[in-house]
């Protein structure tokens, strides 16, 4: 198996720090990781918080009037930004893991083709568009303040 | 073989999961802006809303939907990264069992929660 005997799979969580020759895909991958890890602890809490309306009116009123304290509104909207961010990336990944951007093989002529050409035009589309849906976002919890 | 279906399952339920929280996160969250959803008026989270939207069959089948797909998306995805730390086998193996009571425990309460509301907000 190819492996780089310098930077062993082992060195863990550290790994995710460094992005070496694979440039800035690589910390978007470390940021992909943390927001999944973010939205699944949010998730469990959220099915948990969220069921309490099956108890009474009273119940739900009351966890969400906890929640509406300014220290859980932007905990909220640091999950809205982790989501809008996951997912608008999570869009790029599954397009290159199916290939759309990845190129027909052909045959290499100066000057050379790469599937970076592609890539990277798409990620910065998918920065722009998770920047948008951020700034929405941003503007209906604490513009519109309702 | 088999983590490549595993795997295959992890991207399906990513795009499913695109759509239903997209139209949750839309919902929730873009109320100010777009107001679907919510005949009572107000914000979305208002008793009379959940109470309006859970009277629709269709949103309690897409909550339990959406609810196993993030289960699996998730709770893969974090195994993903742990298996990636390099735990022995039987490590591993303990993972794979606690992420299997977890995500079974968590989907049976979510269900009952869903379909239970179903039931009352269409009593009260």
């Amino acid at each position: 198996m190819l492996q780089d005997k310098r930077c062993p799979n082992s060195i863990g969580v550290w790994g995710w720090l460094g992005g070496g020759r694979w440039g800035l895909e690589r910390y978007l991958y470390t940021l992909h990781r943390l927001t999944g890890l973010g939205i699944l602890l949010y998730f469990i809490l959220h099915i948990l918080v969220t069921s309490s309306r099956v108890f009474s009116e009273k119940a739900w009123e009351t966890w969400m009037g906890v929640f509406s304290s300014p220290v859980f509104k932007i905990g909220e909207f640091l999950v809205y930004v982790a989501f809008a961010y996951h997912a608008i990336n999570g869009i790029r990944l599954i397009l290159i893991e199916l290939g759309f951007s990845v190129g027909k093989a052909e045959e290499p002529i100066y000057p050379y083709k790469s599937s970076l050409n592609v890539q990277r035009p798409l990620m910065i589309v998918s920065i722009i568009v998770a920047a948008v849906l951020i700034a929405a976002g941003g503007y209906d919890f604490f513009a519109l303040a309702h | 073989m088999r983590e490549t279906k595993l795997w295959t399952w992890h991207i399906f339920t990513g795009i499913v999961i695109l759509v239903l929280l997209g139209i949750h996160m839309i919902t929730m969250h873009l109320d100010g802006i777009l107001g679907w959803f919510n005949p009572a008026g107000g914000e979305a989270i208002d008793w009379a809303n959940i109470v309006a939207r859970a009277k629709l069959l269709i949103i309690a089948i897409l909550y339990i939907v959406l609810l196993a797909a993030a289960l699996y998306h998730g709770l893969y995805g974090f195994r993903t990264i742990l298996f990636e730390l390099g735990p022995r086998q039987g490590i591993q193996k303990f993972i794979n069992v606690l992420f299997w009571i977890l995500g079974i425990c968590l989907f049976v309460f979510g269900t009952w929660a869903a379909l239970k509301f179903y039931i009352i907000a269409h009593a009260g």
